[in-house]
């Protein structure tokens, strides 16, 4: 394994091609729970969590139950079960061991499953780094990695953007232009900031 | 409740994209050109009808608990049908839809729509809606790449728009590009619906 490599997954799920502003997959929590910050980092975590989980499950039920049995192409409907499966299983354990926790991730719970960016990392992992040709270990750590940087990626974009339209709320916008629209307005600035980071050479 | 407003709604009044802001995803992803939009849009179109027509076959079937699990996996094997045809018939679009095929699964306008309408109604109105509904977001993603690939490459269809003295916009063709064409798009229907609303308030006659 060829750490220079794990970093540049990391950079590059975090940064330079985001889950959101560059791949364009978790809009619809991306829009909807970007309201305040502070939600929106509970939301984010709960993705980061779910996120890592699907990546690692995800690994195990492609390599070690759908490529013997030869039905890969099964994998969506096997992967989204699994995640739907995960985020119950998740949710009941977290109501049992720590109700706190259970009460601020809760309600975004139930969301994640229908998160394109869980079931996108998914399939992502499966596309870069199964049907290559590393070792199995190597693509199960970095199939873990990149579910968990796509993760912090995720929650990065969507803490900055709660963060902006908190500001936004004071000022004047038109009014046709409230609500959404703007939202895509200032999700394409931060995109072109975002855009900066595909210079990196890693 | 005419069966033309039920065809008809997906595309102005309800349409999933600009009006009721679902299935963004691949909305923005794939509407860098027309092909890759039309491609996308009859993808949806074909698993939308489908899953539309069998969960509400089985509506009376299907206990309220469960629902949700039960359409996602009717939803997937659609979207499974739909990978493999397309791999098998059209490897170039497949290609360039890349991820965004599977990714039809967690498409809201369709869990939207089984949840909304299917489960609630006969087959026949259940089709229409999903042809309907397909046809809009369709639509949605012709409008939204024909706007991003005039101005982002100079091109319709692979024609030249402008002549060979364009200068692309190649921000348009670019995620950020995405965003603010929708964002604006958004903006505009909605400025229409307003005017909409205030001539029907001043005279209720027209």
């Amino acid at each position: 394994m060829d750490l220079g490599h794990l970093f540049a997954i990391i950079i590059g799920a975090i940064f330079v091609s985001n889950f959101v502003l560059a791949r364009f997959l978790g809009l619809c929590p991306f829009v909807g729970v970007s309201k305040d910050p502070a939600s929106a980092l509970g939301m984010g975590m709960a993705v980061i969590f779910v996120m890592t989980m699907a990546s690692l499950v995800t690994w195990f039920i492609y390599v070690f139950v759908l490529e013997p049995l030869g039905i890969t192409y099964l994998r969506t409907i096997a992967f989204i079960l699994v995640i739907a499966t995960l985020v119950q299983f998740v949710e009941m354990v977290i109501e049992k061991t720590s109700p706190v926790l259970h009460r601020s991730l809760g309600i975004y719970l139930p969301l994640i499953t229908t998160n394109c960016a869980v079931l996108g990392v998914a399939v992502v992992n499966v596309n870069s780094f199964i049907v290559t040709d590393l070792p199995k270990s190597v693509s199960f750590i970095y199939a873990v990695v990149h579910g968990l940087s796509a993760g912090v990626g995720f929650t990065l974009a969507l803490v900055l953007m709660a963060s902006i339209r908190q500001r936004l709320q004071l000022g004047a916008v038109p009014k046709s232009m409230q609500g959404i629209p703007i939202t895509f307005i200032v999700a394409g600035l931060m995109a072109i900031a975002f855009l900066g980071f595909s210079g990196l050479r890693i | 409740m005419s069966v033309s407003k039920e065809f008809t709604k997906g595309f102005y009044n309800e349409n999933p994209v600009f009006r009721l802001a679902l299935g963004l995803c691949p909305a923005l992803a794939v509407s860098t050109s027309v092909e890759n939009a039309l491609g996308m849009g009859a993808a949806a179109t074909f698993v939308l009808i489908g899953s539309n027509m069998v969960i509400s076959i089985l509506r009376k079937l299907i206990p309220a608990k469960v629902r949700i699990p039960c359409f996602i996996v009717i939803i997937a094997s659609f979207v499974t049908i739909v990978e493999l045809m397309m791999g098998a018939y059209l490897p170039e679009l497949s290609k360039s839809l890349g991820i965004f095929i599977p990714l039809i699964v967690v498409n809201c306008v369709i869990l939207g729509r089984a949840e909304a309408y299917a489960s609630k109604h006969g087959i026949f109105l259940s089709a229409l809606d999903g042809i309907g509904m397909g046809l809009g977001f369709t639509f949605a993603l012709v409008l939204l790449g024909a706007i991003r690939e005039i101005l982002g490459d100079g091109k319709l269809m692979g024609y030249m728009v402008f002549g060979p003295d364009f200068q692309p916009v190649l921000l348009m063709i670019l995620a950020p590009g995405a965003f603010i064409t929708l964002g604006l798009l958004m903006g505009y229907f909605n400025m229409l619906d307003d005017k909409r609303k205030k001539k029907l308030e001043k005279g209720p006659s027209s």
